[in-house]
Order: structure tokens, then sequence, then C-alpha cells
């Protein structure tokens, strides 16, 4: 159980910080195609972005309702990953040979670049949802009661 | 030039692992561990692996540190006292006899940057010439990592989820 930080310092700082985080988290997953970045840490940032959150506002405020569904994301970063390897095979080639992805107007070149986009956003997905969930685990209820009373 | 910052910063880095490792205190030490991973990043920059600085910076820094106190504050302080026996003569003699070792070997890696070096003239001459053409992505990294190797990365993928949902299992205990 993380309780709200006291500091109104903290709590204005954060509620500045934690958008510019985020955008910068976005940013560095999609500018992964022209330079240094990509769907690990993107994915990384906006999932620290979210720990932030749940650090300052504690488990139970408003914002952190959305962390909390965010939790309920565990798989889909997999999920997309995965299933572009099987739209792949289903157009006919191997598992995850962009060339095979089946959209029509794309050149080759053109559907290898839009399958490394959706790549890297499975794994920013995937990362950031299980940053938050070993966090969300590590500060489960229990073991913050255990070490109060022990 | 090479002596500008180059030895001040491998000496921070130095200075912080050897506090981590000697300090008293287990929270002093992670945070100590923190500010390591800032200059090891600064390192990577240097060296010019961007992605690996931003990892670390981001993931050593920020995520393992938070992740260190999460798991001192949900522990009791008898479990993290600190016992350190002396280091015994064997620890002594062969981890200097190692290092030794490592050094004398460390003369037969190629230079830093050497375009002849076995690394760089196997496949790598490949991937810079024809990514772009063959994949529409300006960053040979990421066209590397996310096209022709994306079945690694898939794994690596893998390898994250399992880790989520294996501290889920072992430490959510009702939830």
């Amino acid at each position: 159980m993380i309780r709200p930080h006291d500091s109104i310092i903290v709590q204005t700082l954060g509620r500045f910080l934690i958008p510019v985080v985020q955008i910068f988290g976005l940013y560095v997953l999609f500018f992964g195609q022209y330079g240094p970045g990509g769907g690990f840490v993107g994915g990384v940032i906006l999932g620290t972005g979210m720990i932030l959150s749940v650090l300052i506002f504690g488990h139970d405020a408003s914002r952190s309702q959305f962390v909390k569904n965010v939790l309920h994301g565990d798989g889909v970063g997999m999920l997309i990953y995965a299933g572009v390897g099987g739209l792949c095979m289903i157009g006919g080639g191997e598992f995850l040979n962009y060339a095979n992805l089946e959209i029509p107007g794309l050149e080759t070149a053109s559907r290898r670049s839009l399958g490394i986009v959706l790549t890297q956003i499975g794994v920013a997905i995937d990362v950031a949802v299980t940053a938050v969930s070993i966090v969300f685990s590590l500060s489960a209820e229990e073991i913050m009661e255990d070490s109060i009373n022990g | 030039m090479i002596f500008s910052f180059e030895i001040p910063l491998l000496l921070l880095l130095l200075v912080t692992a050897a506090g981590a490792i000697l300090v008293k205190d287990l929270i002093s030490a992670v945070l100590l561990l923190g500010s390591y991973s800032f200059f090891l990043a600064l390192v990577w920059a240097w060296l010019g692996a961007v992605d690996v600085a931003f990892v670390e910076a981001v993931v050593g820094a920020g995520l393992g540190t938070v992740l260190f106190l999460l798991t001192l504050f949900g522990t009791a302080p008898k479990d993290t006292r600190l016992r350190r026996p002396p280091p015994s003569l064997v620890t002594l003699i062969v981890f200097p006899l190692l290092g030794v070792l490592l050094l004398f070997t460390a003369n037969d890696l190629p230079e830093f940057g050497d375009p002849n070096s076995p690394a760089s003239v196997h496949i790598s001459p490949t991937y810079i010439e024809q990514s772009y053409q063959e994949t529409h992505t300006l960053n040979v990294v990421t066209s590397v990592l996310m096209d022709y190797r994306s079945l690694d990365t898939m794994g690596e993928t893998v390898v994250i989820f399992a880790a989520g949902i294996a501290c889920a299992l072992l430490l959510r205990r009702n939830a």
C-alpha cells in the first residue's frame, strides 16, 4: 500500500512532470525509426511515468485508477508481437517476415517498416505493463503490513 | 583530448561501485548503485552506444532503484542486516590473478572502432548498405533488432513477460 506523498512541492511537480514523461516516452518509442530509441526504452519510460504517478499520488488516488486498469493489459504486447508474426504467416511467408503482411498499396520495404513500427509498439506495451506489474507486486498490501508489525 | 573527461568519469564509476559494496546501510548502497548507473550511462553515450545509455539511465538508475527501495521497505531490518566476513585467502589470491589474466588478454582485442575487426567485416557491411533500401528505416540498429533479428527480440519480450508473470505469482498472495 503506497500512501500519497505529503509534500505539495512533490505533488505539484508530479502533476507537471508525469505528462511530460509520458509524451517523451511516446516520442522515444516512435523516434526509434530514425535514431536512438525504440520499443524497449520507450516502454520503460512510459512505465516509469505511471510508476511515478503511483508513488506520488498513492494507490487509491483517482489518477492511479488508470494505472490499475493498465495491469489488465498484461500479455497484450506479446499478442501484438506474435500476432504480427502470425499475420505474416497468413500472408504466405515465414513467421515475422514483414514483407508478407497483406496490405494493399504498399511496397515491400514500406511493409517491413510498418511491421517494425507495430512490433515496437508491442514491445513497448509489454515492457510498460511488466514494469508497472512488478511495482504493484512488490508494494502489495500484506507485505507492507508485515514490515510494520515485525 | 582523451584525458579531458575519460579518467574522471571512470574514477567516479570505480568510486560509486566500491561505495555501493562497502557502505554499511542498504538504502545508501541502493542510491549509490543508482548514481553508478548514471555514470555508466555517460560512459555508454561517450562510447557512441546511445541506445544502451538510454536503457542504463532509465532502467538502472530509475526503475532499478525504485524496485530495490520497494523491496527494502517490504523487509524487516533483521532480514537485511549486513554481515561481512573478512575475505578468505583464496579470494585474495584468485581474483587478482583473474584480473591480471584479463588485462593480459585484453591486448589481443581489436582496436575500438577498427573497421577490419572480425565483428565488422562479416555481415555488418551488408546491414549498413542495404537496410534502408530493404526496410525504409533510417536507424540500422532498429532494423536489425526488429526486422532481421526479430525472432530474437520476440524471445526477449517473452522473457520480460514471463518475469512480470512470475513476480505477480510469487508476490501477490491473495490478489
